[in-house]
Formats: C-alpha cells, structure tokens, sequence
C-alpha cells in the first residue's frame, strides 16, 4: 500500500523536474547557468493561472488532447515496476494495456491538433502518428524478447530480470539500445525533434500544440514530461535489472536512475544535432531491426 | 436435444421472417412508407427471435440438429446449430436489423422508386442465407445458401447500378465470388470424396490431415479467403463496400466477411492434428492483410474506401488469431487454442459492433454533405455533434484503444501471439507476428485520426460540407445503439467468456479425444487470459480520464476564455482551404508503406511566369486495388489476347463447323481402333 502511494506520488510530481535537469545539463555544455531546475514547477504554476484564448471552431476535441495526454501516461505509469518495487498493477499481457494507452494520448493529442483546422498543426499531426507507428514495432520486438528471456508476460516480472543479463546479454543490449531510440523518438528529444524550437518546420510534437494556451498548455506539459519520466523509468528497469536490497534504498535508487537518464538525454542533445526529417524514419527502422535481431538471437 | 425444441422452430421462423422481410414491400403502394416501415418491422422481430436460440445455444448449450429429407443429390439436409455458428449467428441477428432500421431514413421509398424494393428484398434474403450458411453442414445445402448469400450480396451491393464505378464494382465482386465458390464445390466434392458423404462431420478423433486434406485446406482458404477478403484475395472488396449504399456496406463489412472466416474455422475444426503450415500459412497471411489493410486504409481518402480497406485489416487480425489456434493444434498447446481463438471470436463479434458503426456513420455524412470526398470535408462535428462523437468512439474502437472493445479482442490475440512465442514450445513466426501486428495497429490508428480529423474537425472545406446536418432519427438510433455497444461491451466482455470458451470446444471438439491421448484439457479462457482484470482496469481508465476531464473543466471555468482565429503562423487571415487535408495527412505512409500503385499520383500545374494562370495540384489515389491493378488486370489481359488468336478457328461458316466434327469423329475412329492394337490397359 505504502509503495502504490510513493508511486503515485513520484509520478505525479517528479516529472516537470526532468526538463529542467535536461536543461541544466544543456546548459553546463554550452557553458552557461541555464534556467533553474523547478523552472518545470514556475512554468506550470503559471500557466494554470492564466486565462486562455481557444481557437474559433475548435470544440471538445481541441481540450480532449490535453486530458488524454496526462490521464494516458499516468495510467501507463500503474503498470509500469519502478526501480525494485512491482507495478500497482500488474497481470499477463500487461505491456500491451501500456502500449495501447499511450497509443490512446497520441489519437487525441493529433485529433486536437487537427481540431484547430491549422495547416501547421495538421503537418504536426501526421508526423507524429506516421514516425509513432514505426516506434510500435521496436517497443514490440522488445517485449516479445524480454517475454521469452523471463517466461513471463508481466511488465513487473519480465524487465526484472537481473540474470537475464547473465543468459541472454547480447539480446539485452539490442533491445536496450532500440528502447533508447524509442524513449528519444516518443519524447520528441533531439536528435529525432528539438523541444526549443517551436517555429521549424522541421519540429513534430511542439508544432501540434501551438494553439493552446493557459492550463490547457500546462496539462500538455505536464502530460508530456510524464511521458518522459515513464518511458525512462521503462528504460531504466531494462538497464539496471537488479533489486536494492532496502525498499527505501530501492526508492532512492530509482530515482536517482531517473535523473540519470534525464541527465544523459541532456548529454546526448548536447552532442548530437537535429536529424534532418527524413532520416527520422530510417533511424527509427534501424531501432527495429536491432530489437528485431534481438528477439531472433533467443530462437533457436 | 433433437428437433423437437423449441428453438429449431424459433430459428427456423427467425429466418423466415428475415428472409420475406422484403417480400410484402413488393406489393405494397409504390412510394409509400408503408412496405419499408413493414420490412423494418419484420427483419426486427425476426432478428429479436432469431438472437433467442442464438444465446441459448451459446451460453447454455441447447445445440441444435436437425435431419431433412432432400430430393437433390447428396444425401439429406443436415442442419446443425453448435456454439460456434450460434457465435456467428449474433452479428448476422443484430447488423442487419438496425441496418433494416437506418434504411428507413437512409434509402426512403419516396426517394428511390426504382430501386428501394429491391434493395430491401436482397437485404432480407441475404441476412437469411448467411443465417442458414451458418448452420448448414451438408456440402449440398451449404453451398446452395452460399451462393444465395453471394448473389443477393451482389444485388444489394450494385443498388445504384446506374453508376458505371459501382457496376465495374459490382462485375469484380461476381468474378471473385465465383472464383471462390469454384473452390469451394472442389474442397466439397474432395472432402465428399474422402469421407463418402457430403456431411460436415468428423468421426470423435477428427479427420486425418493427409495430402488430399491439405487440398481440402488450401480450397477452403482460397474460396472462404475470398470471401473473407483475406489478402490476396481481397481485391474485389473496396469497390464493393465503396459502391454499396453504406447500411449494405455496414452488413457486407459487419458480417459477410465473417461468414468466410466462419468456413475456414468450420473446415478446419474437421481435422484431428493439422500439420503445423496450415497455421503458420493462415498467420502469415493473417499479418500481411493486416499490414496491407492498415496500410492502404491510410493512403485512401474516399471515406468508404478507407473503412472497407480496415475491414482487410480486422480480417487479418481474426486470422491471426485462427493461425495461432492452428497452430496450438498442431503442436498440442491447448493455452495457444483459447487465446488465438478466443481473440479470434471476440474479434469477429467486436468487428461486427465497430465497424457498422462507422458504416452507417459515413452514411449520416454522406448523407449530409452528399460526397464521399474527405478532402472536401472538414468541421463536422459542430454540424452533426451526436454522430460525430458516435464516430469518434467508433474510430477509438478499430483503433483499439482502451477501453473500447477493439482493445479487448486484440488483447487476446496478442496474447496468444506472446505466448506462443515465450514458450514453453515455441513459434518463431509469433515472435515476428506480435510486432508486426502493432505495426499494423500503429497505421490504422494514423489511417482513422486521418479520417476522424479531415472529416469531424477543423473547418468546413467546401460548401457542401457547410450545409451538412444531423440526420433524422431512424438513422440516428441505430448509430448511437452501436455507439454504446462498442464503449460498454468491451468492459463487460468477461461475461463472455463462458460463450466464448462453449465455441472454442466446438472448434476443437477433440478434446476429449486429445485428453486420453495425454493432453491437458482446453483451459476455459478466464483462466489463461487476464479479461476480468483487463475489463475493470479499463473502466478505471475511464475514470480516471473523467476525473482528470473535470479537472481540467474546473481549471478553465475559474480563468477568462476567449475564442480568437487560429494562430497559423503569423497568416493574417486563414482560410478553410489552408487546411492540412486528408491526403497530405496520409502521404507519408502511402508514399512509403504501401505499394506503388496505390499511391496517388501528382498531377500539378504549377505558376509559371510573370502572369502565373490559376495554379491547381491534385492527387488521387486509383480506384482500384493494387493487385487488382498491378496483378490481375495485366494477367487476364494476356489471356484474353492469347483467347482472342483462337477466335481464328470460330470462323462462323457451318462447313467449316462440319469439317470439326467430321475431324473429331474420325480422331476417335482412329483412337478406338488404335487402342485394340496396342496393348494398352
């Protein structure tokens, strides 16, 4: 009981901190302070404050968006172990109730940016479900792998699999490297989008949000930093397997693997540059290939 | 229990009644409401009657068997209502009523003279022979209602056959159905053959799968995939759900496909141990029309060309889902069995709750806007709010979004996917199956917010999508029916478990054989696969998106909202035509995941010069399915040229014909006199 509360606590209040702890390490690399590290909190407190101006014709779909954005990632977030703790909700088959209901954050979030009737937010939209749809796969050949590495269908039993890295470390490694891609692609990280720049023609995600504004724009923040805080805690229990012995030691570790990996998505947007568009695609069927070879490494 | 129950006689009137649904419109006035308001009536009360035994079959195992004496050759009538053709039976009870109702307002008499009789009679004979397909199970008899149901498809399909598309339509449909049928009279004078009678029966250990039986096999795909649309040989099927009037695509698409997957399952569940490619074949092809379905779906933007292309999508998801319950035969896996087909079964049923639904759905807007033209679209939801949040229900369903039904179904089937590969035994190809499935999930749901958004949301495009409205009750009630269906029958599809698990042994009837062979039992569904945990999580979602809705609602109210143009990047003053379109929105995955000849190609005619004329860029995407266009034109063409040579010998002169025969006569002289020489046998 205890754990399902830290769970939810955590995911309900860590996430805005990981952009700003991207941005600090942005920052460091380039040399400057940056912004503080609640800037996430500021930005949100702000903008739930302020009134909002909707987009004429626009009707229940364009706020649609914004809830399903949050109300998907925080659900995903039940099924999903974090660090040694089992997931609040965990049965067989759990993986693909995960996969879908961020597969039901990305319909609405589109649907809205369609609502709008603009013809940026419409180019916006298709990127998105065009470059998601190659993700699925690469998420999926990982699945099928860990599944038959741990014998088990569960989320909570199949990524905690610390002799998995023992027995079937080569398969490990693949499925791990396309989950990176894959938590880069679905969080619109550089090098597959740039969050800073909201006027390219190059940008997917932020480009669909351009007509919200005040706590619709908060809610798609905050659902979009809980995205990330999921997807890398998804990562991170592939990663790093193994069990704190200490529950509450347990706790500290996952979070400090958390800002880890929003520390070394800092490193990688610092080091790499923009992919231009259409290698978007290719990078992304590069991730599937690797979970795929994976998966085929387990057959025999 | 024998034919004195009730229920045959029940069913029996069930599908009378549905069958002269049509008949008394006939004879009624021409023009009046009358005939219709009485086949509406009809095709209801014997839907309602039919549903009864239906149930009764599946939940509580009153199985049903009838002998008729029969003057045709062949042997008697058998009839035979297992729960597996009670499962089938209930989309054939429940689509064509509430299409029989939509039509009322959909296809009125006072608007359609010509054709509106017509219609309604076809649709009452074809709601009644899928019925009587479902139970029939002698070779004879089957085939007989079969193409019953074929024809009448083709009539109620080619309604407006004054338009050359829908005729051309309508002739693939015929050439295809009978190339399926050809099959179909092979696989049962084969199976006649093998088993000396033209009953659909096996023996307890089931039939052996020896070399004839793959034929068997390998017919029965061809001609049940045909009807199915299974890819390859779903080519005639997006012209024909197209060009049919949408409650007869809403029937065609929610259950005439099913009825061929019903034959696979029915031809399949004859044998004991199949050998293990029939599964991995059905799988194989169940992923490729998936991919292809999905695929194509998305690069359409003729509104019902785009849902009769996810039909091939759900198709291939059910087919799956069969694959692997093959292939759970095959290597006695009886966990594979119940996931693969109860995934498959849920799908069935679920598929025939959606997919009207979104039928019946682009009916009320074509019917409001009077095209099928997504480009031309646009803001519709402002005009027809109750359709189109019905829509956006059904388009979240096909999608497979949690909680509405699709999600249930395709749960099971990726589950039994999962397993299969995890072992304990494995199935490479289920490892490749599962991703490739989410693949095709993935551009489905690219391929309905393409059509939810072009066709629902922004502004209105052209004038005609301005002056769209709500449609009138008749149409409304059965949109909306099927709207509540799809949020809630997922969430309670755990109470159909024990339906499901009644089908599944009736597919797998050799259970008990299998059993002191040393083989576990087929485990009841509830026990492999998580339904009730999935269901009540998914009324949490429901929840919990609620209560974050309420939030958000509470948030706004308390700060000053305004309504201001959309901000389009510094445009002054955008206008509709600005407007991303449907077809820009699937460009990306026509132009990379589908193949060549599906893509629209670009016709443009760009500015030129200091006095540019009117500019104009249009794309669209060929009428016709690639295979069609790409495989099998350029192959019957070639044969009709090499026909055409032989037109040489057919000269039209009677002397010449004598010459023929007087030619054949003594040929067959000389062969009986040659075959006394040799020592032939």
């Amino acid at each position: 009981m205890i754990d399902t509360l830290v769970h939810v606590l955590l995911v309900l209040a860590l996430p805005p901190l990981l952009p700003g702890v991207i941005a600090r390490t942005k920052a460091a690399f380039a040399g400057r302070n940056g912004p503080p590290l609640l800037q996430g909190y500021y930005d949100l407190a702000r903008l739930l404050r302020k009134g909002s101006v909707l987009p004429a014709g626009s009707g229940w779909v364009f706020l649609a968006g914004p809830v399903a954005g949050v109300a998907a990632p925080l659900f995903a977030s039940l099924l999903l172990p974090f660090g040694g703790h089992s997931a609040p909700v965990s049965f067989a088959g759990d993986m693909i109730l995960f996969a879908y209901v961020l597969a039901l954050s990305r319909f609405f979030t589109a649907s809205a940016a369609l609502d709008t009737g603009s013809a940026f937010e419409g180019m916006g939209a298709a990127r998105e479900v065009a470059f998601s749809c190659l993700a699925e796969p690469a998420l999926f050949f990982g699945f099928v792998a860990l599944a038959r590495i741990s014998g088990s269908l569960s989320l909570s039993t199949m990524l905690g699999t610390g002799p998995g890295w023992v027995t079937a470390g080569a398969p490990l490694v693949l499925v791990a490297a396309s989950w990176a891609v894959v938590l880069l692609a679905e969080n619109c990280r550089i090098p597959f989008d740039d969050p800073n720049t909201h006027l390219e023609l190059t940008m997917i995600h932020e480009v669909m949000v351009l007509d919200h504004g005040g706590p619709a724009f908060g809610l798609v923040l905050y659902g979009a930093a809980m995205k990330l805080f999921v997807l890398s805690a998804l990562f991170l229990r592939v990663v790093f397997p193994f069990n704190v012995t200490d529950p509450r030691l347990d706790w500290i570790a996952f979070v400090a693997g958390i800002l880890l990996v929003a520390i070394s998505i800092g490193v990688v947007e610092s080091v790499m540059a923009r992919l231009r568009l259409v290698k978007v695609p290719q990078l992304l069927v590069g991730a599937c290939v690797l979970s795929a070879f994976g998966m085929l490494l387990l057959a025999r | 229990m024998e034919g004195a129950s009730p229920d045959g006689a029940v069913l029996f009137g069930a599908i009378l009644l549905l069958a002269l649904s049509g008949v008394p419109g006939l004879f009624a006035r021409k023009g009046g409401a009358g005939g219709e308001r009485l086949a509406a009536v009809l095709a209801c009360a014997g839907s309602a009657a039919g549903l009864v035994p239906a149930v009764r079959i599946l939940f509580f195992g009153a199985e049903l068997r009838m002998e008729l004496p029969s003057p045709l050759p062949g042997g008697g009538i058998l009839l035979v209502a297992d729960p597996l053709s009670a499962l089938f039976l209930l989309p054939v009870f429940l689509v064509p009523a509430l299409a029989s109702v939509y039509g009322l307002g959909y296809w009125p008499e006072s608007e359609h003279l010509r054709d509106a009789r017509k219609l309604r009679l076809f649709m009452g004979l074809l709601a009644a022979s899928m019925a009587v397909v479902l139970v029939a199970r002698s070779g004879v008899a089957f085939l007989v209602a079969w193409e019953v149901m074929a024809l009448a498809a083709f009539f109620a399909a080619t309604t407006e056959d004054r338009q050359p598309a829908v005729r051309e339509a309508g002739w693939i449909y015929l050439v295809a159905t009978h190339a399926g049928t050809l099959g179909l009279f092979g696989m049962t004078a084969l199976l006649g053959a093998t088993t000396g009678s033209f009953a659909w029966e096996a023996p307890a250990a089931g039939l052996a799968a020896t070399g004839s039986a793959s034929v068997v096999f390998l017919l029965a795909l061809v001609g049940f995939g045909a009807k199915a649309g299974l890819f390859p040989f779903h080519f005639w099927l997006p012209g024909a759900h197209a060009g049919a009037p949408s409650h007869v695509s809403a029937v065609m698409s929610g259950v005439m496909l099913k009825v061929g997957l019903y034959g696979i399952l029915r031809i399949t569940s004859l044998y004991g141990a199949p050998p293990a490619w029939w599964g991995g074949l059905l799988l194989v092809l169940g992923v490729a029309s998936a991919l292809y379905g999905a695929a194509l779906a998305a690069a359409q933007n003729d509104l019902k060309r785009l849902l009769a292309y996810s039909s091939i999508e759900n198709v291939g998801i059910v087919s799956t889902g069969i694959g692997v319950a093959l292939l759970g035969r095959s290597a006695a896996r009886p966990e594979w069995i119940a996931l693969g087909l109860g995934g498959a079964l849920l799908h069935v049923l679920f598929h025939s709750l959606f997919k009207p639904l979104l039928f019946l759905g682009a009916g009320a807007v074509i019917h409001g806007t009077g095209t099928r033209e997504m480009d031309l679209m646009g803001g519709l939801l402002r005009k027809m709010p109750k359709t189109g949040a019905a829509f956006a229900v059904g388009c979240a369903a096909v999608a497979a979004l949690p909680p509405l039904n699709g999600f249930f179904s395709e749960f099971l089937v990726y589950l039994g996917l999962l397993r299969a590969f995890a072992g304990p035994g494995e199935a490479l190809l289920a490892g490749f199956a599962a991703p490739a499935l989410a693949l095709a999930g993935g551009i489905a749901l690219a391929a309905f917010v393409k059509l939810f958004g072009t066709v629902f949301l922004g502004n209105p495009r052209s004038e005609k999508a301005e002056h769209a409205h709500e449609p009138g009750l008749a149409m409304r009630v059965p949109i909306l029916a099927l709207a509540s269906a799809c949020l809630l029958a997922g969430l309670f599809s755990p109470f159909l478990g024990p339906g499901l698990d009644a089908a599944i042994r009736s597919w797998a009837q050799r259970d008990a054989a299998e059993a002191t062979a040393g083989l576990s039992r087929l485990p009841a569904l509830a026990s492999v696969a998580p339904l009730a945990t999935v269901a009540s999580w998914g009324a949490a979602l429901l929840g919990l998106v609620a209560l974050v809705a309420a939030g958000t609602a509470l948030l706004l109210r308390r700060q000053a909202i305004s309504r201001g143009p959309t901000w389009d990047c510094g445009y002054a003053r955008p206008t509709a035509r600005m407007q991303y379109t449907g077809s820009s929105f699937g460009e990306w995955i026509a132009l990379r995941l589908t193949p060549r000849a599906a893509a629209a190609p670009l016709e443009a005619r760009l500015p030129e010069g200091i006095f540019p004329r009117r500019a104009r860029v249009s794309a669209a995407a060929p009428a016709r399915d690639p295979v069609l266009l790409r495989l099998l034109e350029p192959f019957a063409q070639r044969w009709a040229r090499r026909f055409h040579d032989l037109h040489a010998l057919q000269e039209g002169r009677l002397t010449i014909y004598l010459v023929y025969v007087l030619g054949t006569l003594i040929a067959l002289l000389a062969w009986s006199v040659l075959r006394g020489w040799l020592p032939l046998p």
